[in-house]
């Protein structure tokens, strides 16, 4: 068995509206949220970057699992800010959180899809016996031209699941999991370029869909799972209505995306877009239901799971905040604020 | 070297004399009050208390654009005190409790090291 023993949130202080945004853009803001169901985002601190909320999101993960943090033996980051080009956010993640010296891992890049690769490669070191627990991590401060309407979307936050194979410790199992993935360059970002380009409508049809599709079908396949199977899903969030419109293609009832749905209040968090989703359904799923969960990341690949919660996770739920309670405890700002604190002010 | 004390400012590693047990923060090796020198590392809650705090808007090197920003001395639940700066309030007065977070201290320039360092924010 392998699975979950615990899991943690970061959604920092701060959210600016999308009709905030619009107002400095002369854009109607009813179009932008009817287009993209983006009313607020989240945004850092001016002194919060991809290792802080890492590093929050992780301590909320161990508050949970409630093991001894020397225990973890891999720490994985998928991210696609991390806060150095070149030096591990995973050394000061596990310096920050007790796991240091005697752990392995890396900074992983794979656009949107990034944290959930962390997962597999914790679940393959726990599962192989190469480490006790395994610390998976997706963080991102979202960014992109501030002129473009793609800004809207981008948010920021962190989650963390951390990896074992103890029955008695597993408050959610996790199934199997599917990657697919072909070389599409749907979006990218050049080594020096501050910001991401896309290929407009390229991203929809072959990339986000046929990915997130297939992964999902071959996963559902290769385990005997049926759509009245799944109870809650969650599928990668470049904005709401990719979500709503790829669980209906597989044939899953409306309601299964509703507790993991958050991105029209914290926005495109990239590679802990799915991962801080996973983290909201499982603060309100119950034991016996199954999880379906998809990444998708640019260049393009998607990664599923199935993941069925345990009795464990009654008492697991009230260790730490929960998604909610940081998507409540919330400050506004106005567009010059929303400049100063993600660095934009020159 | 500052990144020698990489543990104690990032992760609230102070010392604690193995004779007196009295707590240190930062750490030190030599006991203040006993002068043993048998002294080992001790992490802090990250729970305390504002005993002062202060607004700054003649920032120092390296803080400009955080400015403005506020410092204050804040007694750990532990005991020791320590100064630091409050992020994340709308308003905080003499007693508020407040834990502590990690964040960017500076970042020397678009070149350099980011230095990260231990901050409080208003307690839950
Ligand atoms: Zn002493």
């Amino acid at each position: 068995m392998i699975g979950i023993v615990g899991y943690g949130s970061y959604i920092p202080l701060y959210r600016i509206k999308t009709e905030e945004i619009a107002r400095v853009w002369k854009r109607n803001p009813d179009d932008v949220i009817q287009n993209s169901m983006m009313e607020e985002k989240s945004l850092p601190a001016i002194d919060e970057d991809t290792a802080t909320m890492a590093v929050e999101s992780s301590i909320n993960a161990l508050k949970r699992a409630k093991i001894n943090p020397k225990d973890i033996g891999a720490i994985y980051c998928g991210s696609e800010t991390h806060a150095y080009a070149v030096k591990p956010d995973i050394s000061l993640i596990g310096e920050a959180i007790g796991a240091a010296p005697n752990f392995t891992g890396a900074d992983l890049e794979f656009a949107c899809k990034a944290g959930t690769a962390a997962m597999q490669a914790c679940m393959g070191f726990v599962k192989a016996d190469y480490a006790k627990y395994g610390l998976a991590v997706g963080s991102d401060t979202a960014r992109y031209n501030l002129e473009n309407v793609t800004d809207h979307n981008m948010g920021a936050g962190a989650a963390s699941f951390i990896i074992g194979k103890k029955e008695n410790e597993i408050l959610a199992e996790i199934e199997g999991t599917f990657s697919y993935t072909t070389d599409t360059p749907d979006f990218w970002r050049r080594e020096g370029e501050k910001y991401p380009k896309h290929t407009e409508r390229f991203t929809g049809k072959p990339a986000y869909f046929k990915h997130t599709i297939a992964a999902t079908q071959n996963l559902m396949e290769n385990l005997g799972l049926k759509p009245s199977d799944i109870d809650h899903a969650i599928f990668h969030t470049p904005n709401g209505k990719f979500v709503i419109k790829a669980a209906k293609f597989l044939g899953f009832k409306k309601e299964v995306i509703k507790s993991g749905f958050i991105v029209n209040k914290v926005g495109n968090v990239f590679s802990a877009a799915t991962l801080l989703g996973l983290s909201a359904t499982l603060d309100k799923a119950k034991p016996g239901e199954r999880i379906l969960m998809t990444s998708f990341g640019s260049g393009a690949g998607s990664d599923s799971f199935s993941i069925k919660v345990t009795d464990k996770i009654k008492d697991k739920v009230n260790l730490a905040k929960t998604t909610q309670e940081y998507l409540n405890n919330k400050k506004y700002v106005d567009y010059a604020t929303y400049c100063k604190f993600t660095g934009r002010l020159k | 070297m500052a990144w020698r004390r990489i543990k104690q400012r990032n992760c609230l590693i102070g010392s604690e004399c193995n004779e007196c047990k009295t707590l240190f923060y930062p750490p030190k090796l030599k006991c203040k009050k006993c002068s043993s020198s048998n002294l080992s590392e001790f992490k802090f809650s990250g729970k305390g208390s504002i005993v002062s705090f202060s607004e700054i808007r003649n920032p120092l090197y390296g803080f400009e654009k955080q400015t403005p920003y506020t410092i204050a001395i804040v007694k750990l639940e532990e005991g020791p005190m320590l100064t630091t700066q409050i992020v994340d309030f709308d308003k905080i007065e003499i007693g508020t409790k407040v834990e502590s977070c990690l964040r960017v201290m500076h970042t020397e320039g678009h070149s350099g090291m980011i230095q990260y360092g231990t901050k409080f924010k208003p307690a839950e």
